[in-house]
């Protein structure tokens, strides 16, 4: 990333949490829709990924996500276990006079290729899941989906990223947690929104969350979403560590209802395009700031 | 002895509520709560830690500066970006895979065994826990996972448990398939949203690549009562066990608050009897598979 050009960089907001179903997905598609243009939609919850009942984008590029695999050319193979020996995942099995691998334990490392003394290793790729890219009115819509039986999300999730337009707002809708697909998804953004509830477990997982992204060291702020349910105790946390809180959606039966149905709350409910556009203003900035 | 886990796909739909409820309405059992990146079924169980254990789990390279010449060999060949031009590791994108220590031609890489967390045994008033804490920005949930079931199996087995109940993660990746494969039924809590049927269809999808069935249940289902209507459908449609609906009561967030012996107490009558009634509908299924 080159800095000398970072005034007219378009910012890339990663919206986390650490508990799930706090309204990562409410909050992403509904501040897409607020901006309406130069911006895009990138769900990386490629696990369960929901932007689209929301966007309804129309797709017009679907692509498939794929890793390397190696591939044992059993005529030159000498059964020697150096691969086997070099894989640290046990994706390799050499047997008294063939050999096995388990694709599903494979990294794709490459090691067993580097460790093979008579170049008996190719590689080939296998699907791991799909690509979508298509536009919902202005908004750019990019959408990865694990395959169903799938282990490992991060690949496919840096394969999304790989499709990111740099002169467009970004906003990446992650996964939720704290370990390797969170990171995969927020690591290289400028700025964390983390949607929380005001809930034990929704303050107990943003804890998480946020020694994730001060490992990460990118700035971030906090949207309390079900505001009015549960306790207080998240406010008092924020304003203890000094994070700013960006929004707050309160818990209304009308609000829930209008998200059940795949409805933008922006477009539904009146005055909360406004306070959405607020919450963007107030992230940009300290966006800014952050330079 | 069985073994049932609670998913949902989406995140937030009630896995642990329902989980703490099953776990205080069933008898003999052990609890495993494998939502171990983000745990929280201990703020409602109180439990009293016995012993825990560090979890190592994969390695991590290092690179021994006073033996590095800075060739560059490795960075060419690490495929997970994982080497900073200063020929430093960046713990959180390695995975150990050891490719930098088979090219380094000075032998200045090794490959070190890494904590990725803990895992606990503790006493609850409802039986023995076992839950676990990834490091933050670790990987292998999965196999932390795989842990603590294997604890929870042995205790079991020595104490003459029937069943282990599995509050599980959401999504559909490592850790989930980690949970539920080898069980005998999995519960899935989903509410009353598009989101919440698109997630349940594919965690159903897994568990079915699995053999295992799988039974559902609504929670917060009067949020939106039509929503409700076409999950059930989609129960009959693709053969999923329905188990029943859980009303939406502000009340069961102030239970969840006191979390403990009031967890219970404090629910709502009707929340209480929607969990009874699908813990009864569970059980029989249960000893049918």
């Amino acid at each position: 990333m080159n800095m000398s050009v970072a005034v007219t960089e378009k910012p890339i907001i990663s919206i986390a949490s650490g508990k799930g179903g706090t309204g990562k997905t409410t909050f992403a598609v509904n501040l897409a829709s607020t901006l309406s243009e130069n911006v895009q939609y990138v769900d990386l919850d490629v696990e369960a990924p929901n932007g689209h009942l929301f966007l309804n984008p129309y797709v017009d590029k679907e692509t498939e996500a794929k890793v390397p695999i190696p591939v044992i050319n059993d005529k030159k193979c000498t059964l020697c276990g150096k691969c086997q020996e070099a894989c640290q995942f046990n994706a390799l099995l050499i047997l008294e006079n063939s050999s096995m691998h388990f694709p599903e334990l494979c990294h794709g490392c490459g090691a067993c290729l580097l460790a093979c003394p008579v170049g008996a290793i190719d590689e080939d790729y296998r699907p791991i899941g799909k690509i979508q890219e298509g536009n919902s009115g202005k908004i750019k819509f990019l959408s990865g989906i694990l395959n169903e039986g799938e282990v490992k999300s991060p690949p496919l999730i840096a394969q999304v990223k790989n499709k990111i337009s740099s002169d467009l707002t970004t906003i990446l809708d992650c996964s939720p947690g704290s370990s390797c697909p969170a990171i995969e998804a927020i690591e290289g953004s400028n700025y964390v929104v983390m949607v929380t509830e005001p809930t034990p477990f929704g303050l107990h997982d943003l804890r998480l969350a946020v020694e994730m992204v001060r490992v990460l060291k990118i700035p971030f702020g906090v949207v309390i979403n079900k505001a009015g349910l549960g306790d207080g105790k998240v406010y008092q946390y924020c304003k203890e560590e000094n994070i700013p809180i960006l929004l707050e959606i309160p818990f209304q039966k009308n609000i829930a209802a209008e998200c059940s149905r795949g409805n933008l709350i922006v477009e539904k409910i009146p005055g909360m395009k406004k306070r959405f556009l607020e919450c963007y203003n107030k992230i940009m900035r300290q966006f800014r700031w952050g330079r | 002895m069985k073994q049932l886990a609670i998913v949902s796909g989406k995140g937030g739909t009630g896995k642990t509520t329902v989980s703490a409820a099953l776990s205080l309405l069933s008898f003999n059992k052990v609890i495993v709560d494998c939502d171990v990146d983000a745990s929280n079924l201990h703020l409602i169980l109180n439990p009293e830690i016995q012993m825990w254990t560090d979890f190592y789990s994969g390695k991590k390279a290092k690179i021994n500066p006073n033996v590095c010449i800075k060739c560059g060999k490795c960075l060419e060949e690490c495929r997970f970006n994982a080497i900073s031009d200063s020929y430093e590791i960046k713990k959180v994108k390695c995975t150990g895979c050891g490719a930098c220590k088979i090219v380094c031609p000075e032998d200045a890489i090794s490959l070190q065994s890494n904590k990725a967390g803990k895992w606990y045994m503790s006493n609850t008033l409802w039986g023995t826990m076992l839950h676990a804490e990834l490091g933050i920005a670790e990987d292998n949930s999965g196999k932390l996972v795989s842990c603590i079931r294997q604890k929870a199996e042995s205790v079991a087995q020595k104490e003459g448990n029937d069943l282990i109940i599995i509050d599980g993660p959401p999504g559909i990746g490592c850790p989930v398939i980690a949970s539920i494969t080898g069980v005998d039924l999995v519960l899935i809590v989903t509410e009353p949203t598009q989101s919440g049927l698109h997630d349940a269809l594919r965690v159903h999808k897994v568990a079915q690549g699995f053999n295992i069935p799988s039974s559902l249940c609504i929670n917060k289902f009067d949020l939106n009562p039509e929503m409700s209507e076409i999950i059930q459908k989609e129960c009959k449609y693709k053969e999923i066990e329905y188990v029943g609906e859980i009303p939406f009561k502000n009340e069961v967030v102030d239970a969840l608050v006191s979390g403990g012996k009031e967890f219970l107490d404090k629910l709502p009558a009707e929340v209480v009897n929607a969990l009874n009634n699908i813990w009864k509908r569970v059980e029989v299924k249960l000893s049918y598979n």
